[in-house]
């Protein structure tokens, strides 16, 4: 594995200026890897330098940029310890905030046995309720995976937007505001106007999508002509629009007709995506997020816009050397994330919720982060991170009310998912699995020579 | 350095994985089947239950106090409690799915934002009983027992009372969010002080809201206390004296600035809302001036009674004066604040308001 390679790498990694770097690096050229020649070649739009890339003039940012890129196309292993890590310190934290744990730990000399299993029965049984509210039980069946499915639409649709613009290099926080600007567009389309079912549902999708794309762009068009950052521009325009949806809720326009409250009409049934099972609040979106998948893959991997999309991600000085328009590249990629956002929105208003409140984006903008990343920021990745945080969500609920369990706990697991992908040594670490023998006695001569040399310590 | 630090880490995690290892030995050696049963072993076989908002049961509000009326319950009445907290908004349909599914007897819902979740599930489960907080129905659902308040009536009083002690003619008073469970606190207080004012021919003015144009000071959330500060600091520099938040917690922010106002020299004051400061904010109690409670624990206690003894009835509960639903808390240690002709003043207001001679009327207050 390449990735793997770069630990040392990314260890050796220090403040030293450039000027050190140039001999350390090209001491051990041997160790450069397929990712830096590609990075070089602008994704072999030409042959590979004889010189690698880190030692070249003026790439000083480089470095950095190979950290990131490990954060956000870490190896699928990676993820899965990730979760498995996670939900076992989330089991110990389950166990210790149990009450017969507490119970039976106070006599714990006298009968240790009593402690062990309340130990073991506090985190397998809430661990079950999740399994059952989420996958299978056998009152229901499959019923509460179509809940999984459901949950995960919105989730899903947002993510591949951050996905998107992860390839292209940007760290997109703004699908949250994306979300609500659609949701927004989408309700109103859906309460305000009455059409004929079929072309209700797509005149609420073009709304949202297009709400969305539009909140996107302004990033885009920020970062590409004044060069503003884009998590400083989407983390406010967040905040532009939560407050600009509490604003319109509280005016005629939006409130529902004789009630004080912030809360919008329902959505015409003819506005809402239809359902796919009855029982179930699994709704066509589903459908829809599958197809996006499949659109994204086909846009990143067999489209000349994709491609240069990555080009402009992995090397933007490379990618505009290469003749790709950087700046268009990069409001493109963000108005795709803000539309791919706005289905997000779509479908969370016309398919889960189907009225507008203040809380209709709930967190799907900042969870679809954490799926992005757990899905190595690929379409079926995220897909697939998608379906489990989806499946957190809708276990949870089983879990709180069977087991007393805090739906918290859940927040505890992703949040320590995301902190595990951030750090993929110590999950290396944990599990044994950095690169072999050989590879580990060359990595700390590396950092010697790179702290003598650097002196930077 | 950092080798040794990282060797350090894989030892450390290797012990740490044998450990792991040995428990998990221990923990099939012993397989013993799960025969603690978790303590449901109650007596009752009726089952109680409660979904929260998206603001969830530590929100010192409406969502905790219910959540404490049907603890209380539980312990009182010996039947079984089964909660749920939403964390979005999506979740309250699934929620109820699984309350229902839970088998619960009566299931209550806090605040509006689950009205159309709650119509649903009552709806499609007609043999199950529930019971909404702060939200009633244009139309009644013969399964659905709304409960509701008429805070203006306990806020004219604590309005009538701030009035009557201010010293810098301005009490100001602030929200949390813009709706109607929390404006009715704003309308009540405003009419007592303009009820003061009337009577005694005085002009002590409110800041922070105004009944008229139903618009005024708002934090934006129920959550960022220091919003509730900065909103109190305005107010105080507007020259008010006393100030009521209605933020449940970010009440405590204007606590915060009250108390570095007083530090100051300046003789200020506090009215809590929802319940008696005093005891559930006793940080502050020395500036407690009053509180406007709303009684939610009992009313929730005696529906869990009623329905289990088969009294279930889908008629507003309507939490007033006359009820004993509102009320204000006693002035406890600022009692020598209040003249004894306020505190005469305030009990014939209270009785007026109870006979119906006095109607507290405003935007927000439930529809007969």
């Amino acid at each position: 594995m390449s990735t793997e390679d770069k630990i040392p790498h990314a260890e050796a990694d220090d403040p030293a200026p450039a000027a050190a770097e140039g001999p350390v690096t090209q001491e051990s050229a041997e160790d450069v890897q397929a990712a830096d020649v590609a990075l070089d070649t602008a994704g072999g739009a030409h042959a590979p330098s004889a010189v690698p890339v880190s030692s070249q003039s003026g790439d000083t940012g480089h470095r950095e940029a190979t950290v990131w890129q490990q954060i956000v196309h870490g190896n699928a292993l990676v993820s899965v310890l990730a979760v498995l890590v996670a939900l076992v310190l989330g089991g110990i934290l389950i166990a210790s905030t149990d009450s017969n744990v507490a119970k039976t730990g106070s006599y714990f000399f006298a009968r240790p046995s009593d402690f062990l299993s309340a130990l073991w029965n506090a985190m397998t049984r809430s661990y079950v309720a999740l399994f059952q509210g989420s996958i299978f039980n056998p009152r229901q069946g499959f019923l509460p995976f179509l809940e999984t499915m459901t949950v995960a639409t919105p989730l899903i649709c947002a993510a591949l937007g951050v996905a998107l613009a992860f390839r292209a290099g940007l760290f997109n926080i703004g699908a949250q505001g994306q979300v609500i600007i659609s949701a927004t567009l989408a309700a109103y389309a859906g309460f305000t106007w009455h059409l004929p079912f079929g072309l209700h549902i797509l005149v609420v999708l073009v709304m949202g999508v297009l709400g969305g794309a539009a909140w996107g762009a302004i990033v885009g068009i920020l970062k590409a002509r004044t060069g503003a950052h884009e998590v400083i521009v989407t983390i406010m325009l967040n905040y532009v629009a939560l407050f600009l949806l509490d604003y319109l809720l509280n005016t005629p326009a939006f409130r529902r007709p004789g009630e004080a409250s912030p809360i919008s009409p329902r959505l015409d049934e003819t506005a809402a995506y239809p359902g796919i099972f009855p029982d179930s609040r699994l709704h066509l979106g589903f459908l829809v997020a599958v197809a996006l998948c499949y659109g994204v893959w086909w846009l990143l991997n067999r489209s000349t816009v994709g491609f240069e999309f990555r080009a402009v991600g992995a090397n933007p000085a490379a990618a505009r050397t290469a003749g790709v328009n950087v700046p268009r590249a990069t409001i493109v990629v963000m108005a795709l994330a803000g539309a791919l956002a706005g289905f997000g929105g779509v479908a969370q208003v016309a398919g889960t919720e189907k009225v507008l409140t203040g809380g209709v984006a709930a967190q799907i903008g900042f969870d679809s982060i954490t799926v992005a990343l757990l899905g190595r920021s690929t379409p079926w990745g995220t897909f697939f991170a998608g379906l489990l945080f989806g499946a957190f969500r809708a276990g949870a609920v089983q879990m709180q009310i069977q087991t007393g369990t805090p739906i918290d706990i859940v927040l505890v697991v992703q949040s320590l998912i995301v902190l595990f992908i951030a750090a993929p040594p110590l999950i290396r670490s944990i599990f044994g699995l950095n690169p072999g023998k050989k590879k580990k006695i060359k990595a700390p001569r590396r950092a010697a020579v790179a702290t003598t040399t650097g002196g930077a310590k | 350095m950092k080798n040794s630090l990282r060797s350090t880490l894989k030892r450390g995690s290797m012990a740490g994985m044998a450990t792991a290892g040995a428990a998990a030995l221990l923990l099939s050696g012993c397989g013993a089947p799960p025969s603690t049963g978790g303590g449901t072993n109650t007596a009752s076989n009726y089952i109680g239950c409660i979904v929260s908002d998206s603001g969830g049961f530590d929100d010192q509000s409406f969502n905790q106090s219910s959540y404490e009326g049907i603890k209380k319950s539980e312990k009182d009445l010996g039947i079984t409690v089964k909660s749920a907290e939403s964390k979005a908004n999506s979740d309250y349909e699934t929620n109820l799915n699984g309350m229902i599914a839970a088998g619960c007897n009566l299931t209550f819902t806090v605040g509006f934002l689950l009205g159309d979740a709650t119509k649903a599930a009552a709806g499609k489960n007609t043999d199950k009983h529930f019971a909404i907080i702060d939200f009633a129905y244009s139309q009644p659902i013969p399964n659905v027992k709304p409960v509701v308040y008429d805070t203006a009536q306990a806020a004219y009083l604590a309005g009538y009372a701030a009035a009557s002690v201010s010293k810098t003619g301005k009490v100001g008073t602030f929200g949390g969010i813009k709706i109607p469970t929390v404006t009715i606190f704003m309308d009540g207080f405003y009419d007592g002080v303009q009820a003061y004012n009337k009577a005694k021919g005085k002009n002590v003015a409110v800041v922070g809201w105004d009944k008229a144009t139903q618009d005024g000071s708002f934090t934006g959330d129920f959550e960022k206390q220091d919003t509730g500060k900065q909103v109190t600091k305005n107010l105080l520099d507007q020259g008010a004296d006393i100030v009521m938040p209605v933020a449940g917690p970010v009440g405590k922010g204007a606590g915060a600035a009250l108390r570095e106002a007083k530090g100051a020299g300046k003789d200020v004051k506090l009215i809590w809302v929802d319940s008696d400061g005093y005891l559930t904010a006793p940080e502050y109690k020395d500036l407690m001036l009053t509180s406007v409670i709303k009684k939610m624990d009992e009313a929730v206690e005696t529906l869990v009674k009623d329905d289990k003894d088969g009294k279930f009835s889908n008629e507003a509960y309507v939490g007033t004066l006359k009820n004993s639903g509102v009320a204000i808390a006693p002035f406890h240690d600022l009692d020598s604040a209040v003249s004894a002709d306020t505190k005469k003043e305030l009990d014939s207001l209270k009785s007026d308001i109870i006979s119906g001679k006095l109607v507290i009327e405003s935007k927000a207050s439930p529809k007969k």
